[in-house]
């Protein structure tokens, strides 16, 4: 693989002091909590809310991307349909917001798991087309399915009673379910990228013959990753359900899939918290940008064109790269 | 003859020309996409934009400039071209020698540019461009009528995907092409400008969509989404026809075309996503296309 980006560079090997992070990484997930906490005090929850849904299907993701090699094109599918099934659950079977958001999270796993199938017999290019045209048979089945409700989607999901305890109407109490949520994956993520299986997918990255000539069933370890991968975006697009009260043909459609490469690619691919900070810039943006329409199209690919030529390693790999320290 | 299968005929034959039609559309595209590949080794996102702005430029040529039809056939291709040149020349050249993926972000970056371009500027709704008086009307071909354009965007497409093969197999040029994607290097020492080449590939290809652009004009209403919706159909057909093969795209353009247009007639439901389920299974028997090498 040439040149910088999909592998996170060439860092001396830095001693991990603990779960799997080095001492930079450690104060920069401090950091990220602390964050996390203190925000809601002085910005509006709801906006953060979409931020944190956003961060951890950027995070997703990247697990494909930054440490497998894969990009897949169509990761709106299990983000989409996990928002489709856990409103379902949560409105018509009347299920708690806990366990809908599971079934948000099965339902991107089983998609997952038969989409992946077929993808990953195709590498690079191809894969990234295969999941694409895939994603897009999902949105043609959302947009015709009769539980979806079509062009309308699902509308006023109840947010619930969270564990039959916690009340979620209030904006707060969905804030901490979310931000939960979204800690719990992204540490799940990099658990996952920092185990023994996360060592074989970066392997498998950086040379797949070898990898298969040392005896790993690179085919197995892919699919699980791709799994992984769609199951977590489908607890984000469940979480994002819970957290609007609708789920609508927007979240399954192939821009969304763009917009998620977008984030990653921002923030940088391959580092653990770049997919967070590319959400950030770009729920930000498009938050703050509303108002002029199309032009935010424009500039989004104009980030996308000047990341591609000039920042190839997104903002986290670049401030990395310049303390030269692996984040 | 009024019916076959139980189904009105006249109902089958005009779904299967449509579906000719649609078929002429994804396999002038897919071609266009297959050459690019062929020679760059790039996935260019941006097609279904630059299809959309032949289409465009066509329309603003007779709007402003009063050209119309048949000069708009040949003008907006090479308008276009010339902006796939600049293109090439300014970035994608740029990333030859980094993962191919990057290629794939930087052209889906800059068809987003290109679409939030004409829709600031027009809007998402459509607007008409009239079939030029010459191919008005319609045949009559004893079991259905013909409309006189459909046909001709039919065989257009035909003759241009014939052209485009016959360029490729046959001319001194094309085998300069076939050798340059085997071995650039070697090309080069024997003083051929590959890196002009490819820049006139890409030029010739992003033509190639500007046509089908111009073709689609009076049968689609021109609108920025135009291109956006079509390229992932374009998209399964050259994964199933097996990437960067001439005729795998030619032959599964049209068929998949044809497929979709039955589909519309037995189980219309199904129409959206039939092309995604041969996909689907095409992959599974072989994962290298129809057409395509491993």
């Amino acid at each position: 693989m040439a040149g910088p980006g999909f592998s996170g560079g060439d860092f001396k090997h830095e001693e991990q002091v603990f779960f799997g992070f080095t001492r930079t990484q450690l104060i920069a997930f401090l950091v990220m909590v602390a964050l996390v906490v203190i925000s809601p005090f002085f910005l509006y929850p709801v906006f953060l809310m979409k931020v944190l849904c956003f961060a951890l299907f950027a995070c997703a993701f990247n697990l494909l991307i930054g440490y497998v090699g894969l990009l897949s094109f169509g990761h709106a599918a299990y983000f989409g349909m996990g928002g489709y099934l856990a409103g379902h659950a949560a409105k018509e079977w009347g299920l708690p917001p806990e366990i809908a958001i599971l079934i948000g999270g099965a339902t991107g796993a089983i998609l997952g798991l038969v989409i992946g199938a077929i993808a990953i017999r195709r590498q690079g290019i191809y894969f990234a087309m295969i999941t694409l045209a895939f994603a897009q048979m999902v949105y043609f089945f959302c947009l015709q399915a009769p539980f979806t409700g079509g062009e309308d989607g699902i509308q006023s999901i109840p947010r619930g009673v969270l564990f039959g305890v916690f009340n979620l109407n209030s904006d707060m109490t969905m804030y901490w379910l979310t931000a939960g949520v979204f800690l719990i994956g992204f540490l799940l993520v990099h658990r996952i990228v920092h185990s023994p299986f996360g060592m074989v997918l970066k392997s498998i990255r950086e040379n797949e013959p070898r990898a298969t000539s040392l005896g790993y069933r690179t085919d197995d370890y892919k699919l699980m990753a791709f799994v992984l991968s769609a199951a977590l975006s489908g607890v984000a697009g469940g979480t994002k359900s819970i957290v609007f009260g609708i789920a609508t043909l927007t979240d399954v459609f192939w821009t969304m899939s763009g917009e998620v490469v977008l984030m990653s690619l921002v923030g940088g691919l391959g580092t653990i918290f770049g997919p967070v900070m590319g959400a950030v810039v770009i729920i930000t943006m498009q938050n703050y940008l509303a108002e002029f329409g199309a032009w935010v199209t424009v500039i989004q690919g104009v980030i996308f064109v000047l990341c591609v030529l000039a920042f190839r390693r997104g903002i986290v790999g670049e401030i990395g790269n310049w303390l030269k320290v692996r984040l | 003859m009024d019916e076959i299968f139980g189904i009105p005929a006249p109902l089958l034959f005009g779904q299967l020309l449509l579906g000719l039609i649609n078929g002429a559309f994804y396999a002038l595209l897919s071609l266009g996409l297959a050459v690019i590949f062929g020679m760059l080794n790039v996935i260019n996102f941006t097609h279904g934009a630059q299809f959309m702005m032949g289409a465009f430029v066509a329309w603003m040529l007779l709007h402003y400039l009063g050209i119309g039809y048949w000069w708009a056939l040949l003008l907006a291709p090479l308008i276009v071209g010339f902006t796939g040149v600049v293109i090439e020349k300014t970035m994608i050249s740029r990333l030859y020698k980094l993962d191919h993926l990057y290629g794939l972000l930087l052209t889906f970056g800059v068809g987003l540019i290109i679409e939030g371009l004409f829709r600031n500027q027009y809007g998402s709704s459509g607007m008409p461009y009239r079939i030029p008086p010459e191919l008005q009307g319609a045949w009559d071909l004893g079991f259905m009528f013909m409309p006189v354009y459909r046909g001709w965007v039919v065989i257009v497409a035909i003759v241009a995907c014939l052209a485009t093969w016959l360029v490729i197999e046959k001319t001194k040029l094309g085998s300069y092409l076939r050798a340059a994607t085997e071995n650039p290097a070697l090309v080069q020492a024997f003083g051929i400008n590959v890196p002009r080449m490819m820049t006139l590939t890409y030029g010739a290809g992003v033509a190639l969509a500007a046509f089908a652009g111009v073709l689609a004009a009076p049968i689609y209403s021109v609108n920025p989404q135009m291109g956006a919706n079509l390229i992932i159909i374009v998209f399964a057909v050259v994964v199933i026809g097996g990437m960067g093969s001439i005729l795998g795209s030619v032959v599964t353009g049209f068929a998949l075309g044809v497929i979709e247009g039955f589909t519309r007639v037995f189980y219309p439901e199904a129409s959206a996503t039939v092309i995604f389920v041969v996909m689907a299974i095409v992959l599974l028997l072989r994962p290298a296309g129809l057409f395509g090498r491993a």
